[in-house]
């Protein structure tokens, strides 16, 4: 089966972006496949990559690079709601004329229509976080 | 990305469920809402609990500096999004009549309700 996972929560405020990755585990252990990891809302914060993390507490952003290098995952930032929170790859820190940019390697910035996309591909579209 | 036409759309269900400007959800919801017009698919939108205060007209939302979601409700029919549904026991909660609106909506009870649900393919919330 094909699945898309939606996550609309900040990684620090909230449980729903663990509980997505140990689901995205879940899954592809079971044999199936996710079509893309689309992070909208609050949720853009698991691609920041200046998120610094105890040595003894989870840290996502990271933990998201490692399941997308080891299964070559598609991971979509909303590009709009980055923006605004201040999640920039270089292009956007250029556009904006900002001085840095800080989106975590393996993560991409992109439309809302990556969601659609793949919420059309997809079996399944399982959302995290996404009450409030 | 260019949207690619697909053979058979899917049945998208978006559920509003919080009040209009006490936080970005109505406006996001919409986000989602545009694109899948964008990509023709089919659209219905619920709106449950608090979220029946977003379909009331003659909302002042410039002291708040957001902008008003009457003018964005307007354009949905432009967007072919004309399937609108409102929870009936939220509205009676609310003390709102149906003609007190900004959009046509169709009241359903909590098995009617279910049933859209189920009719859908996707469903989103927030």
């Amino acid at each position: 089966m094909i699945f898309t996972l939606v996550i609309h929560a900040s990684p620090v405020q909230h449980q729903a972006p663990e509980t997505a990755l140990r689901f995205a585990r879940a899954l592809l252990e079971a044999g199936h496949t996710l079509h893309r990891v689309f992070f909208y809302r609050d949720g853009v914060f698991n691609g920041n990559a200046l998120s610094s993390s105890a040595a003894d507490e989870p840290c996502l952003p990271s933990d998201w690079r490692s399941l997308a290098d080891e299964h070559k995952l598609d991971l979509v930032v909303c590009i709009a709601a980055a923006i605004r929170r201040g999640v920039l790859d270089s292009n956007e820190a250029r556009r904006y004329d900002k001085t840095h940019h800080n989106l975590a390697e393996g993560f991409e910035l992109s439309g809302l229509g990556q969601l659609i996309e793949a919420a059309i591909i997809s079996d399944r579209v399982i959302t995290f976080g996404g009450r409030g | 990305m260019s949207p690619e036409k697909q053979p058979t759309p899917k049945r998208f269900l978006l559920i509003f469920n919080s009040p209009p400007y006490g936080t970005s959800a109505a406006r996001d919801l919409l986000d989602i809402a545009l694109t899948c017009s964008v990509f023709e698919q089919n659209i219905s939108l619920l709106f449950l609990g608090d979220g029946v205060l977003q379909l009331l007209s003659n909302q002042h939302s410039a002291p708040l500096r957001q902008k008003n979601l009457n003018a964005l409700h307007s354009s949905l029919a432009m967007y072919d999004i004309e399937a609108v549904y409102a929870e009936d026991s939220a509205l009676t909660y609310h003390g709102i009549e149906i003609d007190q609106l900004q959009i046509n909506a169709t009241e359903l009870n909590t098995d009617a309700i279910k049933q859209l649900i189920n009719e859908h393919d996707v469903v989103f919330t927030l």
